[in-house]
C-alpha cells in the first residue's frame, strides 16, 4: 500500500484530528492502538471530555427547577445543545427535538405512544431485513401486544432494499414505517427520501433509525420528510447515556406522554394531571443533562473540523478498505451495496469471525465480530456472524494496512 | 502475540478443522442445544446414557475454532465415563480456563491444553460451551446458554 499515513482527503489534517481524540495514542496489548469498532462507539474528542469535566466542575445543578444560579446556567447550556441539535438535523424547531437515553429509547418511545395509539388489531408494521434489533423488538412487542403483524421488507445479495417488494408491502393496514438510514452490519445506506416519498403517498408516517447515519452522512430531516428521526450520542463522539428522538411536531403534540413523572407536567392534582408543552412532555424526571451537554459540544465539534470534508474522507477511506480486503484471498465482504458508509464487514473462509477478533485484538486491532445485533439479517445470509471494521474521522489508510496486515497474520495462524 | 500461540495450540486447530464426533445420532436419548448468543455458536450434543454411563457421544453445529475443538476433545474424553466422571471432569475443566487459582491441570489429560484461553477472558466462554450443554443434556435440560 503506497502513502500508508498522508492525506485522503485535501483540506483535511487527520492528523491534527487525532491529536483531539486522547485515547488513541494508548496501547492494547502493548501496541498502538487501532480503533476500527466504531459502529459500536466511537471515541471522544478531548471537547466533549473536557466539556463533560466542566460541567461538573462549575456548572452542575438541577434544570427547569431552581432559582438560583448554577440552576439557570445548566439549563441554558440544557437549552442550547437541544438547539444545537436542532441545528445538526436541520428540525424545524426546537421542541421537535425530545432527548433520550439513545436510539433504542427513542424508538421505544414511538412504539409505545404513537404506536400504542394507532396500531390495533389486524394493523401492520413494515421495516426492513437489514434492522437492528432496536428496530424489531419494539415493533414485536407492539404487535403482539395489539394482535397486529410486523411485516418485513426483503433486501437483494448486496444487502440493498428492494423498493418494489417495500412499495407492495404497504396497503391500508400499515400504520408505521420504521427503517435504518444506514445499516449498522452492512453500511448499506437506505434511499429515505424515496422510501418516506412511498410511504406518504399511501398516508403512512416513517421512522428513521438513524443510530449509523449522523455520524456518516449530513442529515436534514426536513429535506427526508421523515416523521421520527432515532439516534445515539455515542456514537456521534458524544456521551454515552444520551440519545434524541426528532419528531414532526404535529405528530408529537398528538401522542400522549410515554413516562410520567416531574418536568412532564404542568400541574398535578390527584384527579387530574395537566401535561407540559413539548419537547418536556416526553422527558419524565431529570434528565442526563451532562450527557445532553456533552452531545452538543461532539456535534459542536464535527461542524468546527468541516463535517463535508471529514466524510469525504471516511468515504475515501471506505473505498480503500474494501479494495485492500477484496483483495485477499478466502475473504468476502458482507454489504456491497452501492450507495454505503462507514461499515467494512467481512468473513472469511474456514476462519470464524470470533478467531478472527481474537488475533486481530491481540495485534491492537479493536473489530467488532459477532451479529451485530442484527441475528434475521445474518440468518438472510446463511452466516452466524461476521467480523466488521467500521470507521471514524479520525481513521487513517494506516489503520486500514494495519488491518490488512492482521488478516495476513491471522491466515498463518490458521494455515 | 506469543499468547496467541498458547490459544491456538496446532492440537486445537487441528480439532476444529477435522472435529471428532461431529454426526447426529439416531436413537440418542440424551439431547440438548448450546448457544452463545454474543456470537451465534450453536451446537447440539447427542448422547446415548445407560446405566448412569456414556455409551456414546457426538455433536452438531457451528462456532469458532474454540468452541468446535473443545466439543470435539470433550466428546473424545467422555466417551465411556460415568456421569459422575463427566461432571467432575467439567468442574476442573472449568476452574482452569477460568484461571482459578490452585487450579490443577493434571486430571485434564489431553484438554489440559485448552489452559490457554485463561489468557483470553472474552474466549471462555467458547471453551465452556459445549460442556454448558452436556451437562444440560445429562440434566434432563433441553437448551443451555452461555448468558
Ligand atoms: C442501526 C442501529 N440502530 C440502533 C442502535 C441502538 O443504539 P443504542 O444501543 O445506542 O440505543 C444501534 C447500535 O448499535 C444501531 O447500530
Amino acid at each position: 500500500m503506497s502513502a500508508a499515513t498522508a492525506e485522503v482527503v485535501a483540506g483535511f489534517d487527520v492528523k491534527k484530528v487525532r491529536a483531539d481524540f486522547p485515547i488513541l495514542s494508548r496501547k492494547v496489548h502493548g501496541l498502538p492502538l487501532v480503533y476500527l469498532d466504531n459502529a459500536a462507539t466511537t471515541q471522544k474528542p478531548r471537547a466533549v471530555i473536557d466539556t463533560l469535566t466542566r460541567y461538573y466542575t462549575e456548572e452542575n445543578a438541577n434544570i427547569h427547577r431552581g432559582v438560583h444560579q448554577l440552576s439557570q446556567i445548566a439549563t441554558d447550556a440544557h437549552d442550547a445543545a437541544r438547539r444545537t441539535v436542532q441545528r445538526f438535523l436541520n428540525a424545524a424547531d426546537p421542541a421537535e427535538i425530545i432527548f433520550t437515553r439513545g436510539a433504542t429509547e427513542s424508538i421505544n418511545l414511538v412504539a409505545q405512544t404513537y404506536g400504542r395509539t394507532h396500531v390495533g388489531a389486524g394493523d401492520e408494521v413494515v421495516i426492513t431485513a437489514m434492522e437492528h434489533h432496536s428496530n424489531i423488538v419494539p415493533w414485536q412487542i407492539l404487535c403482539e401486544e395489539k394482535g397486529a403483524r410486523l411485516r418485513i421488507a426483503p433486501i437483494n445479495d448486496a444487502g440493498e432494499l428492494l423498493l418494489d417488494e417495500f412499495e407492495a408491502l404497504l396497503n391500508a393496514k400499515t400504520k408505521l414505517v420504521g427503517v435504518a438510514h444506514i445499516s449498522n452490519a452492512l453500511g448499506t445506506v437506505n434511499p429515505i427520501a424515496r422510501i418516506v416519498e412511498i410511504a406518504h403517498s399511501k398516508g403512512i408516517p416513517v421512522l428513521v433509525d438513524g443510530a449509523q447515519s449522523v455520524p456518516h452522512l449530513p442529515v436534514d430531516v426536513q429535506a427526508l420528510g421523515c416523521d421520527f428521526y432515532a439516534f445515539s450520542g455515542h456514537k456521534i463522539y458524544g456521551p454515552t447515556g444520551i440519545g434524541v428522538l426528532y419528531g414532526k411536531r404535529a405528530l408529537l403534540e398528538a401522542m400522549p406522554p410515554w413516562q410520567g413523572g416531574g418536568d412532564m407536567i404542568r400541574s398535578v392534582t390527584f384527579e387530574k394531571t395537566l401535561y407540559n408543552q413539548l419537547p418536556y412532555k416526553f422527558e419524565a424526571g431529570t434528565p442526563d443533562i451532562a450527557g445532553a451537554i456533552g452531545l452538543g459540544a461532539a456535534l459542536d465539534y464535527l461542524s468546527g473540523i468541516g463535517i463535508e470534508n471529514a466524510l469525504a474522507h471516511e468515504h475515501a477511506l471506505l473505498e480503500y478498505g474494501t479494495k485492500a480486503l477484496e483483495a485477499i484471498p478466502g475473504l468476502r465482504l458482507i454489504g456491497t451495496a452501492k450507495e454505503k458508509a462507514g461499515v467494512l464487514s467481512f468473513v472469511m473462509e474456514n476462519i470464524h469471525p470470533h478467531d478472527i477478533g481474537t488475533i486481530l485484538d491481540q495485534q491492537g486491532i479493536a473489530i467488532r465480530t459477532g451479529h451485530h445485533c442484527a441475528q434475521p439479517l445474518m440468518h438472510r445470509f446463511g452466516i452466524p456472524a461476521t467480523a466488521r471494521a467500521s470507521l471514524a474521522v479520525y481513521n487513517t489508510t494506516a489503520d486500514l494496512d494495519a488491518l490488512v496486515g492482521g488478516i495476513h497474520k491471522l491466515k498463518e495462524v490458521f494455515a | 502475540m506469543a499468547d496467541l500461540r498458547e490459544l491456538y495450540q496446532e492440537i486445537i486447530l487441528e480439532h476444529s478443522k477435522t472435529p471428532r464426533n461431529f454426526r447426529p445420532m439416531e436413537g440418542a436419548n440424551r439431547q440438548a442445544e448450546g448457544y452463545n448468543p454474543l456470537c451465534g455458536d450453536h451446537y447440539t450434543i447427542f448422547m446415548d446414557v445407560a446405566d448412569e454411563s456414556i455409551r456414546d457421544i457426538s455433536f452438531q453445529g457451528s462456532g469458532c475454532a474454540i468452541s468446535k475443538a473443545s466439543a470435539s476433545m470433550m466428546s473424545q474424553a467422555l466417551k465411556g465415563k460415568t456421569r459422575q466422571q463427566a461432571e467432575e471432569l467439567f468442574e476442573q475443566f472449568h476452574r482452569v480456563v477460568t484461571g482459578e487459582p490452585g487450579s490443577d491441570t493434571s486430571a485434564l489429560g489431553k484438554l489440559e491444553i485448552f489452559a490457554g484461553v485463561a489468557n483470553f477472558p472474552t474466549r471462555i466462554k467458547c471453551a465452556t460451551l459445549a460442556w454448558h450443554t452436556l451437562q444440560a443434556a445429562l440434566r434432563g435440560e433441553q437448551v443451555a446458554s452461555t448468558e
